[in-house]
């Protein structure tokens, strides 16, 4: 089953408040997905660091990583930990030496999210505790994604998680599944794409990186997936400055979104919704099937 | 007049009391507060008895009512009267997909928009959308009425075996085997008589009609190359 939701922020005095009207939507679609959970942040950033989410794979503690880090590189290193995972920001330049250094010292760890304003985070558990455990309530942010999962082809584990990113400050969460995704992933391969997983979701967040990449907008590469990517799904998806949402052609999962003057808002449910500022007075449809509905921050 | 409020009490409590209800009951009509989006409100229903729901209803809300009346200040979930054997649904606000699915009689009337799949293998029930209706509506119709007085999406009677497909404004595309109607003098009533019943305000002039061109039935010979 599983549900997402997604909101975008159009009135700035809203951004402090996102995490929380975020985690109340998440709560809310428990229910369709008891499994696990993960959202992203569209928080604050600086365009001279990278903010690299980190999590390791296999249960060990990450509590001594961030002085490791600081060790490797030789630097003060501003981090954040939250749980299970360390958000640790990275002049840009040293993107590749952390990468090197964490694939040979901690190969445990993955690097769950990078970008400049981009934070990932996602666990097993019910979804509102997974929320509680991140602190999700308390983040800030221009837009964000989230995922409850109810795991129906593959294993319950964080790897299997959403969202997935395969880009910097791109993510993607799915409803739905794709048919056509092991074709697609060795394309992707052939392409340079990093696949990490078996799953289809993180599939459909290649295959975007991978037009994006080679200069489709967000909204032109959602709608060449209309020709490429075969299956049943509704996707959510963020970039750095984008939101966008499309369904399949017969639209086989449920939607529904609402807009206001202070947002664009998204969930599988209206329940979802029901919940946020000023839903009496939006505007709530159902998008179309085939269609991107894409937008962009001034 | 019974008043739940399902923020207090939980809905199977509700439909549990709402199953109970004998034919002759003096409690025939019920408020529902803060529904919220909850799914099934006042599903199963078979007692002549109108409910009326303040507020946005879930999935599935009044499926297979039969001889009561449900009305909803609001907006109605995926599915809502699905199965629906009598009776009379009401949705002042939108409905999401599917609505009024596999409905076997009474009528449902939705006021605002009803999303895709509308009327879905309507086996007998009468449907009136104010509004629109979304894509691959009316999708293997078999039986009953659908009446639209906005515009209807694309593939509309997609595989339609029978039932009559009044559309007021635009259709998008409609699906396969099905094809524009003339309007004979039995329609005409058919549809003056549902307008009247949603209380629908237009004329039953302005109406096209829409059903099955019955090429689907049967296998066609001409069409053996190809299997």
């Amino acid at each position: 089953m599983c549900g997402i939701v997604g909101l975008f922020l159009k009135d700035k005095s809203l951004e402090p408040k996102l995490g929380e009207m975020l985690s109340g939507m998440l709560t809310v679609m428990c229910d369709r997905g008891p499994d696990s959970a993960g959202f992203a942040v569209y928080g604050a950033g600086q365009g001279t660091e990278v903010k690299l989410t980190l999590r390791s794979s296999d249960g060990q503690s990450i509590d001594g990583l961030k002085a490791d880090l600081e060790k490797a590189l030789g630097l003060k290193l501003n981090a954040t930990q939250r749980d299970t995972h360390l958000v640790v920001a990275i002049p840009s330049d040293k993107e590749e030496a952390t990468r090197v250094f964490l694939s040979k010292a901690r190969p445990d760890v993955k690097v769950v999210g990078a970008g400049q304003r981009m934070e990932l985070f996602k666990e097993v558990g019910l979804p509102s505790d997974v929320a509680d455990r991140f602190g999700l309530s308390a983040m800030s942010g221009t837009h964000g994604i989230g995922h409850t999962r109810m795991a129906t082809e593959s294993a319950v584990t964080t790897n299997g998680a959403h969202p997935f990113s395969t880009g910097a400050d791109q993510c993607l969460v799915h409803n739905g599944s794709l048919s056509n995704h092991n074709a697609v992933r060795r394309t992707l391969v052939r392409e340079g794409v990093s696949i990490e997983t078996e799953n289809d979701s993180e599939v459909a967040a290649g295959y975007l990186t991978w037009k994006m990449r080679d200069g489709a907008s967000l909204k032109q590469a959602l709608e060449s997936s209309l020709d490429d990517l075969d299956g049943f799904y509704t996707f959510v998806v963020g970039t750095e400055t984008g939101f966008a949402v499309l369904r399949d052609p017969i639209a086989c999962k449920p939607a529904v979104m609402a807009e206001t003057d202070g947002y664009v808002a998204f969930g599988s449910e209206y329940r979802a919704l029901a919940g946020l500022p000023g839903i009496e007075t939006a505007r709530v449809w159902e998008p179309e099937p085939a269609t991107v509905y894409a937008w962009e921050r001034q | 007049m019974p008043v739940v409020d399902l923020s207090e009490m939980p809905l199977r409590e509700l439909n549990s009391q709402l199953h109970a209800l004998p034919q002759d009951t003096n409690e025939t009509h019920w408020q529902v507060k803060n529904p919220e989006g909850r799914h099934a409100v006042a599903v199963g229903l078979d007692a002549p008895v109108t409910v009326e729901i303040d507020g946005h209803v879930g999935y599935y809300c009044a499926g297979m009512n039969k001889t009561a009346t449900v009305i909803v200040a609001g907006n109605a979930g995926v599915g809502v009267a699905e199965n629906m054997m009598s009776g009379t649904v009401h949705i002042k606000g939108d409905a999401s997909q599917s609505a009024g699915a596999t409905g076997q009689g009474g009528l449902l009337v939705i006021d605002g928009n009803a999303s895709a799949r509308c009327g879905i293998s309507m086996k007998g029930i009468d449907i009136v959308v104010k509004g629109s209706i979304g894509p691959m509506s009316a999708f293997m119709a078999q039986a009953g009425n659908l009446v639209v007085l906005g515009d209807a999406g694309e593939a509309l009677g997609d595989s339609i075996y029978e039932a009559r497909l009044f559309v007021r404004g635009s259709v998008k595309s409609l699906g396969a085997d099905c094809e524009e109607k003339p309007v004979t003098d039995e329609d005409r009533n058919v549809l003056r008589d549902l307008l009247k019943r949603a209380s629908a305000d237009v004329s039953a002039e302005d109406f096209k009609l829409y059903g099955s061109a019955r090429r689907l039935y049967h296998f066609h010979v001409d069409n053996a190359g190809a299997y």
